[in-house]
């Protein structure tokens, strides 16, 4: 190889370059349409889904508004729809979905633990959990409001109709949810830091509850309000546990005979013949948005504040 | 290859100092001699993962207040048998370790022997560098907190991390992230992390292998200044590390059973590193330490 190109080597360099180069054009117009096409049906998609959403919450406040107002939260069921609102019925879900969480957090997450931080997969007794609880997972919600009238209500707990026995039921019908999102969330933690941990002398425990659980939390938060989010909208079940579709008191307690709740109070509204009650039926669904969206950012923002940032 | 040991002797030394520097042979505070007080005595170790064997007939005592290093080629069972020093492999379904290790004249894997205990005494670092996700001061704290340890926690964690180095870089910063150290400090921080439970061993699993060249200097200066304290296994892919930091090396390597195709780890030489480096006894080991293979 020679040194030192003369200068007439050198442009003729530089112009055979330039020719050979690839230039910069715009995409084909064929792609430039099939991309825009297929945003175009995400976004149709998106659109429809949120449109069909936004349908049913403007219907309801349609038919609602003309009930609009603090009543609905301060006057219990009542045989005169002009006085009737909501209280009984929303103190009745919070006190059954209040059960339906303390019951479900500490089981949901302790399977969840034992499965995977304890459970020897080849055993087969391990593997006949695993394998059911996700068949309990696609269980119809009315077969467990048999199960809770037949061994909750009545049978071995023999609780009545109380809201305790809506909660227990409920909580075997939402438990498969948290048990599935607490496991999927500490798989995700990463072995490193527990075998840092367990390398330190720490023994099991300590490691999944300084180590592994709080990092897992975000997760195992997001399956708890997946799970009450389930929750809060089950009519079939409760039914049968006794949410009376007609009560005009509110529930004192978890023990308190006789409780309803906001999806049976709606259903019931629906049912009647005056029109006044249809009106009362629409507010009572704006109502329990209201309810579930404040639950959900409540469970949200718990969970943003306790999030690690990596 | 000439026959004559005095120009190996020399041949070895050229190649070792082409790519670690200056080294002397005869170095203060190497040392050597029969191992008096070992403090692992391990004779006729073998460790199978459900059924197939990862090392076999491991047979080595490794002495006090020294850095042993394991040397040898992937898939040869170095970390395996690091980790049956600290019952970590206990850990590891389906594993199971026969022979017998003994822990300053305890059986490490008697029956009424408590795993966690024995972590507690062995401490260990591993390849790459796993700092908890808290702050600096919370992963060092975290050994002694749970551990019940008495005295002043910031005490503890400030001498945890002057000894491992560390403490003028992150004593401004002891509540921020661990996360956003560097690599080579995240490694200092583990190692810190593993000083402050005050172990008797500290077990490195390539500690610097994740690492650039200066933090690599750093790890292994401090790998020296700790064995005055502790005793220092390390496993190593760097062998010109295993010639700089260590006073004793055992080198292992893959052999395949009369078939062919079990695969196991085996010591085939365990020496001062002196003589592993400059005069090996076995011809496998001079390959390995020459470059010829591995």
């Amino acid at each position: 190889m020679t040194r030192g190109v003369t200068l007439a080597g050198r442009s003729r360099l530089a112009v055979a370059g330039a020719r050979a180069a690839v230039r910069l054009e715009r995409r084909p117009m064929r792609e430039r349409l099939w991309g825009g096409a297929f945003a175009l049906a995400l976004y149709a998609a998106l659109a429809i889904a949120l449109l069909g959403l936004a349908l049913l919450l403007l219907d309801a406040i349609a038919d609602g508004s003309e009930r609009f107002g603090l009543g609905l939260f301060t006057e219990k069921g009542s045989g005169f729809p002009e006085r009737a609102g909501f209280q009984n019925a929303i103190l009745g879900t919070l006190w059954v979905i209040g059960g339906v969480i303390v019951t479900c957090v500490p089981l949901g997450v302790g399977a969840a633990v034992y499965l995977e931080e304890f459970a020897d997969r080849r055993r087969w007794w391990n593997r006949l959990i695993e394998i059911n609880i996700q068949n309990l997972a696609a269980v119809p919600s009315i077969v467990y409001g048999i199960l809770g009238l037949a061994f909750i209500v009545r049978g071995p707990l023999d609780l009545g109709f109380v809201p305790l026995a809506g909660s227990l039921t409920l909580a075997l019908l939402v438990l498969p949810t948290v048990v599935i999102a607490a496991r999927e969330a500490i798989r995700a933690v990463p072995p490193s830091i527990r075998e840092g941990a367990l390398a330190l002398g720490a023994t099991e425990w300590q490691t999944i509850r300084h180590q592994v659980l709080p990092v897992a939390l975000p997760g195992i938060v997001t399956g708890v309000i997946l799970a009450i989010s389930r929750a809060i909208g089950e009519t079939a079940p409760l039914l049968l546990v006794g949410a009376a579709t007609f009560v005009t008191f509110n529930p004192a307690s978890p023990l308190s005979e006789g409780y309803t709740v906001l999806p049976v109070q709606i259903f019931n509204y629906f049912t009647r013949a005056q029109d006044e009650y249809l009106a009362l039926a629409a507010a009572g669904i704006v109502v329990m948005l209201v309810v579930l969206v404040a639950m959900n950012s409540f469970a949200i923002w718990l969970r943003n504040r306790y999030e690690q940032r990596w | 290859m000439t026959s004559d040991p005095l120009e190996r002797t020399r041949a070895a030394k050229r190649t070792l100092e082409r790519t670690a520097g200056p080294v002397s042979l005869t170095a203060p505070g190497r040392e050597g001699g029969p191992i008096r007080e070992p403090v692992f005595e391990l004779r006729d170790v073998s460790v199978a993962y459900d059924g197939k064997p990862a090392v076999r007939g491991i047979t080595m005592d490794i002495p006090r207040n020294q850095v042993t290093a394991l040397i040898g080629p992937s898939g040869c069972g170095k970390s395996t048998l690091l980790r049956c020093l600290n019952r970590m492999n206990d850990l590891i379904s389906g594993a199971e370790v026969s022979g017998s290790v003994l822990y300053h004249g305890e059986d490490l894997y008697g029956p009424g022997v408590d795993p966690v205990q024995v972590r507690k005494l062995i401490g260990m670092v591993f390849q790459k560098p796993n700092p908890f996700p808290k702050s600096i001061h919370d992963n060092v704290a975290f050994g002694p907190r749970v551990l019940g340890m008495p005295g002043d926690l910031d005490e503890i964690v400030e001498r945890a991390l002057r000894r491992a180095a560390l403490w003028d870089e992150v004593k401004d910063r002891l509540g921020e992230n661990a996360y956003g150290l560097s690599g080579g400090q995240q490694q200092r921080l583990c190692i810190a992390r593993a000083l402050a439970v005050e172990p008797d061993v500290i077990l490195m699993d390539e500690p610097c292998s994740a690492l650039d060249p200066i933090s690599t200097a750093r790890i292994e200066d401090l790998m020296l200044a700790l064995k005055s304290r502790y005793s220092i296994v390390i496993v190593t892919h760097n062998m010109q590390q295993a010639a700089r930091v260590s006073d004793r090396t055992a080198f292992l390597t893959v052999e395949l059973d009369s078939q062919g195709e079990g695969r196991w780890g085996r010591i085939v030489e365990y020496d001062e590193t002196e003589r592993i480096f400059t005069n090996p006894a076995d011809p496998r080991t001079e390959d390995y330490v020459t470059g010829k293979v591995g």
